[in-house]
């Protein structure tokens, strides 16, 4: 059995050491890709603020395949958001690329669906059902039956069948999250980008959707790229972890095979421990 | 030593039996926002008309029922009706114009920069400006008649719904902008799918606030030129009574001038609002 392994020198892993994942139900394992499903290259991204650019990362390189959970991971201050955003065609980089399927990304997508860490992500005016059916019907041109089925049978896999009719107001944050986690899901999008999306959740909420999100990729293996900081966070969701540094954003090392830690023997939490040593070695970055 | 353990407890006693009392109908009835706003009507109306029978003078001040007398001989005679159709016609037209216009500055406003500063510069300048200050000028450019009336209402609507409007296009989250522009939405899709309702509640405000200003104006506008065009509005109803000194006839006018503001609101602007910004959770 392999073990959680960070990768120190170079950001790609092995692709051996991939293959080494207890592999899923029959049929699902894994080939190695020709060409990864996102390929981010030696990505820079600089945003300006009044009388400063900013560098938020550099040369950042990682390559996702289908099905992975990839999750950035990093101190505030590392660019993980800004990465994703720019993987979700908001923020042009102004060194580097980034590919999906071998589509240059160039602006905001439906392929590529974002969830929000804020609960305002859902559009007030549209009930919970409408505001999955939307982007269905307006963006993938479903039939509204057709987007309607859809959208319930996602609703459903959050478990949020009874609050079909209601508006957004009415919910809770956790529903809320759940809600905009089926309306990227019922999209069918080649890759969904979570921002933080339990960050501000309560810790027995964040725990429940956590679970919810893992027990829905065990149904149907889409692939995630997301953005925490926390790093228990980033081992229970995650099978590769990308770990940056801060100031500017760089690529520190990767964790694969993060499935295999577990927390009954104590394996996670050595490996948070890890973890957390390396990304807060210098003293000076540390928070 | 002992370790750490859960200790169950019994209930504390039998529950208590009140878990929730029906409302009495007094205060039932009370807790209708329309019952209170009723209720003050009333109080005002018995004061209106407690204070003209003192006064005794109908002249100066007319009783209630006199100037409901006055109302209803007028709206039996087809005058009222008349003038009041008149104004709400020019009305109608100019804030239809006002509200046009003030859309397509605030879709310029907000795709480009120099647009914003051209919305910002204007309305700042010109925002101030009393519509009726422009009439004299309105009657030399467009005579005695309805295109005057319209020029004055624009210039009264246009400002407020257009500063408004895009104030609320500018408070739209920053994640509500990043969610419509994921789903691919650009242009004038993006606008109307996504600034337009996550702005509804500001926009909703400008309308109020335009129609309000439009009333005013008008009505206002009227009183100074009727005087030469036979169709005049309610305005000019006002000003032609009191020439023939119709005291209750004037109050007639004034108060049909506040019941149509009032329906406006609270039927229209009301129901507008309960269908869209409280429903959504937006306004409480």
């Amino acid at each position: 059995m392999t073990s959680p392994a960070i990768e120190r020198d170079g950001a790609a892993p092995p692709p051996t050491a991939m293959r080494g994942l207890p592999s899923g139900p029959a049929g699902m394992a894994r080939r190695a890709p020709a060409t990864p499903l996102l390929d981010v290259a030696g990505v820079t991204l600089r945003y300006k603020t009044p009388g400063l650019v900013i560098t938020a990362t550099e040369r950042v390189s990682f390559q996702v395949d289908t099905s992975d959970r990839f999750v950035l991971l990093g101190p505030s201050g590392c660019g993980k958001s800004t990465l994703l955003k720019a993987v979700g065609g908001y923020i042009r980089p102004s060194e580097g690329s980034i590919t999906i399927k071998g589509r240059t990304v160039t602006e905001p997508g439906a392929d590529r669906m974002m969830v929000f860490q804020e609960f305002d992500q859902l559009l007030p005016w549209k009930t919970v059902l409408e505001n999955v059916t939307f982007p269905l019907i307006d963006a993938r041109r479903l039939g509204r039956r057709e987007a309607e089925e859809k959208a319930r049978h996602y609703i459903e896999k959050v478990n949020l069948t009874r609050a079909l009719d209601s508006y957004p107001h009415t919910l809770s944050g956790g529903m809320k999250q759940r809600v905009a986690i089926a309306r990227g899901m019922a999209m069918e999008p080649d890759i969904l980008l979570m921002d933080e999306p339990f960050a501000a959740l309560d810790a027995l909420t964040r725990r429940t959707c956590q679970d919810e999100l893992l027990q829905l990729w065990e149904e149907t293996r889409f692939t995630v790229l997301f953005v925490t900081h926390s790093i228990a966070e980033a081992i229970k969701i995650g099978n590769r972890i990308l770990l940056l540094s801060p100031h500017p954003g760089r690529v520190k090392a990767e964790v694969v095979d993060v499935d295999t830690a577990s927390t009954t023997d104590g394996s996670a939490g050595r490996l948070e421990r890890e973890i957390h040593d390396l990304l807060f070695a210098q003293p000076a970055h540390a928070e | 030593m002992s370790t750490a353990r859960i200790v169950l407890r019994d209930a504390a006693g039998p529950a208590s039996t009140e878990v929730e009392r029906k409302v009495g109908l007094a205060e039932l009835t009370w807790d209708i926002p329309a019952v209170r706003k009723a209720a003050i009507l009333i109080v005002l109306a018995l004061a209106w008309e407690a204070y003209g029978r003192i006064l005794d003078n109908p002249l100066l001040f007319p009783t209630l029922s006199e100037t409901v007398q006055a109302l209803i001989e007028n709206v039996r005679s087809g005058i009222l009706p008349a003038r009041a159709w008149s104004s709400i016609k020019v009305l109608l037209m100019g804030y239809g114009v006002g509200v046009t216009l003030a859309g397509l500055l605030t879709v310029l406003a907000i795709n480009t920069r120099i647009g914003s500063d051209f919305l910002e510069t204007v309305t700042a300048m010109l925002s101030p400006l009393p519509a009726i200050a422009l009439l004299p000028l309105a009657l030399i450019w467009f005579g005695l008649g309805n295109g005057s009336l319209v020029f004055i209402l624009v210039h009264s609507v246009l400002w407020p719904v257009a500063l408004n409007t895009h104030s609320g296009f500018r408070a739209v989250s920053q994640t509500l902008r990043m969610v419509g522009r994921n789903y691919g939405l650009r242009g004038f899709a993006y606008i109307r799918k996504i600034l337009i309702p996550a702005a509804f509640p500001s926009i909703l405000t400008g309308l109020k606030i335009g129609w309000a200003f439009a009333w005013r104006t008008l009505v206002a506008a009227e009183l100074v030129f009727g005087v030469s065009s036979g169709q005049g509005g309610l305005g000019w109803f006002i000003f032609e009574n009191r020439n023939l000194l119709e005291i209750p006839a004037v109050f007639a006018g004034l108060l049909t001038v506040i019941v149509i503001g009032l329906v406006v609101e609270n039927l229209v602007f009301r129901t507008v609002e309960r269908r869209t910004v409280l429903k959504w959770g937006l306004q409480h």
